[in-house]
């Protein structure tokens, strides 16, 4: 009932034949909205990659500190109009401390995106195990591992995140540590999501004909059901991942994500909060970066929904149908 | 449906004491020194060694785990140091480092959460539904590929950006509303809903976005249905199409999905509350975790997810009243 709510709520597509990256990759390049937001995704990327080449180019150093490029006697204002921007500081200084807010723009993407697809691979690991398992063991294998889904949806995710960075030894490394439990948390709806669609792929014919020739029910799941998965857990994971980044801002603009002075978007937004009438820049380049890369994401696992989705195809040829008539007409 | 309802509440019961178990056991049976833990920085030896009495860490963990499941069902005895303090029933423990009993503090804390969720809910609901109808009314036209824009936006938004933003506006800019201050219903009605507006708006903006695109999903899905043809054939009015026959298709759904968000909201509310400062169950909860204060978390953790297991099994009792083609199951 709702868990069918739940899995139509994250766009999960129906079991879908394996259709092949190149028709994938066809399906998804006529929508533009998708295409674009997968351009600023791959921009985004390799921003993360080459934050030292990037930092190094600036000639500015995430975490050196220039109290020459504060007004002191004002608080720590930045000097210079937006902030401090200009050619020494690209995107200005941070209020208070001078730090450059470039080369911290560019490693707190390092620390977004990387905690973010770190702990949308465990999420997965773990959905696709638990779910697969408990569409193929036995009853009491299934209600078991359902069960403990049920408890897990019961505790929020960011009251459970909260709860466990507070226990573990500070030495373990933040975002490593953030990853791992946004991600020990947050599998419950892959595992939902794998467990219905297994239990509906079991019923098929090859899958009945693959379990009549003896097979183990392991290769079953490696070569049966596994192939069919792959659309819906694609198309869950990659709306995960700007779930995630928003997560991980989140703890941090909380305090109990990333620690100082490892740079972090969220962290960043919580510090502009005291400056934000005299240094406007130092919220808006970090918030108005958030919601570019979330908003991306976003849209790009959309498109990845609906080049994944065999009853999409229709659509998608009117909309190539009208676009080829649009280019015709203005010939 | 009297048997699914029971099958319900059986499987809300047992979720709700597994995960007493979970919490008990992350919280108690992992970090080490507990009772200096749960006592706090300050403490002496000797209260220490009376928090540990209190909690019965010599004995056993299952038995540490029946005393605090004991607390909770028919209350127990605390000592306080100079004098013997009752907890009633449900009984979720004392905080040493407030002094204070865990029960009373989360009940003086639920109103203030209450206030937030329920104005929220109340516009998110307008907000998303009306969003959604407008966007199925429009369809075809440029103001559907703007709404559809503005809510695909609104799902991008991280609360506390848009939280910020509505605070830097109306309160520094415009000065149109005070610094958000909770205020009590109680004390002062009026205050009281000038202080929650934009909290409420902050929370309901984005949730809306969600609604507004189930329920066109859900409109779009029904308006493609054999029925609706043949009214169209039989020339019914597209706002009779829409509002008696499409918008029926929504109504399940947007009902199943705001009973599971208005519960969750109870211990999601975290950034909202931080942010505007309201002190509500999510904000203790992140000061517990600062403080390390054991027994409010585990007591918050349980309330938090006592919500959350009570969403969902009124959210599914709720679909299947609402759509009469569910299969009870």
């Amino acid at each position: 009932m709702t868990e069918a709510l739940l899995v139509k709520e994250a766009g999960a597509v129906q079991a879908a034949p394996a259709s092949g990256a190149r028709s994938f990759w066809r399906r998804l390049r006529t929508q533009r909205a998708a295409l674009a937001a997968a351009v600023v995704v791959a921009l985004l990327v390799l921003v993360a990659l080459a934050a030292p080449l990037l930092t190094a180019l600036a000639g500015q150093d995430p975490n050196a500190y220039h109290p020459e490029a504060v007004d002191s006697a004002a608080g720590g204002v930045p000097l210079g109009s937006f902030g401090g921007i200009g050619a020494e500081h690209w995107l200005g200084v941070e209020p208070g401390t001078g730090r450059d807010l470039f080369a911290r723009i560019v490693y707190g993407a390092r620390v977004s995106l990387g905690v973010a697809l770190f702990a949308t691979v465990v999420q997965l690991a773990l959905g696709v195990t638990l779910g697969l398992a408990a569409a193929l063991g036995n009853r009491w294998v299934d209600q078991a591992i359902s069960r403990f889904t049920d408890v897990v949806v019961a505790l929020p995710l960011m009251v459970m995140a909260l709860a466990l960075l507070a226990i573990v030894p500070q030495s373990v490394p933040r975002p490593v540590l953030i990853a791992v439990v946004v991600g020990l948390v947050g599998w419950s709806g892959t595992s939902k999501v794998v467990r219905a669609q297994a239990l509906a792929l079991k019923s098929l014919d090859h899958v009945a004909a693959a379990r009549l020739s003896g097979w183990s029910t392991w290769r079953i799941a490696r070569r049966e059901l596994l192939p069919s998965l792959a659309a819906p857990v694609i198309t869950y994971g990659a709306l995960l991942v700007p779930a995630n980044i928003s997560v991980e801002a989140a703890l941090s603009f909380l305090g109990i994500g990333i620690k100082p002075p490892t740079p972090s978007w969220g962290q960043m937004i919580t510090e502009a909060d005291t400056w934000y009438a005299t240094a406007p820049t130092y919220l808006l380049i970090p918030a108005s970066l958030l919601f570019v890369t979330v908003l991306s994401l976003t849209v790009l696992g959309e498109g990845v929904r609906v080049a994944l989705d065999p009853r999409a195809e229709s659509r998608l040829k009117v909309g190539a149908a009208k676009a080829r008539m649009r280019k015709r007409s203005s010939r | 449906m009297t048997g699914f309802l029971l099958r319900r509440v059986g499987g809300a019961l047992f979720v709700l004491f597994a995960l007493s178990v979970l919490v008990y056991a992350v919280f108690y049976v992992a970090p080490g020194d507990v009772a200096r833990i749960a006592c706090g920085p300050r403490c002496s030896t000797a209260q220490i060694d009376q928090v540990s009495a209190q909690l019965r860490l010599d004995d056993p963990v299952y038995a540490q785990y029946w005393h605090f499941l004991q607390g909770i069902v028919a209350g127990r005895d605390y000592s306080t140091g100079t004098e013997i303090a009752h907890c009633g029933a449900p009984c979720l423990g004392f905080s040493y480092q407030s002094d204070q009993q865990v029960t009373e503090l989360i009940l003086a804390k639920l109103p203030v959460t209450a206030s937030l969720v329920t104005g929220a809910f109340v516009l998110w609901i307008i907000i998303g539904v009306g969003t959604g109808v407008l966007s199925v009314w429009r369809r075809g036209r440029l103001s559907e590929r703007v709404l559809t824009w503005l809510t695909l936006a609104g799902t991008a938004t991280p609360v506390f950006v848009i939280g910020l933003l509505l605070i830097i506006v109306f309160c520094s800019t415009l000065a149109w509303l005070p610094f958000p201050q909770y205020v009590p219903l109680t004390e002062d009605p009026e205050q009281w809903m000038w202080n929650l507006l934009l909290p409420w708006f902050a929370l309901a903006l984005l949730e809306s976005a969600k609604y507004a695109r189930l329920t066109r999903s859900s409109m779009l899905e029904t308006l493609a249905e054999d029925h609706v043809r043949t009214f169209r054939a039989f020339g019914v009015s597209e706002r009779a199409i829409l509002g008696r026959h499409a918008l029926r298709g929504a109504v399940a759904p947007v009902i199943a999905l705001s009973a599971l968000d208005f519960g969750t909201m109870f211990g999601g509310a975290v950034l909202t509350e931080s942010l505007f400062g309201i002190p509500g169950l999510a904000r203790e909860l992140v000061e517990a975790v600062r403080t390390v204060d054991l027994p409010v978390v585990v007591g918050l953790v349980l309330v938090i997810g006592f919500f959350v297991v009570l969403a969902n099994t009124v959210a599914d009792v709720l679909y299947a009243v609402a759509d009469r083609r569910v299969v009870l199951a």
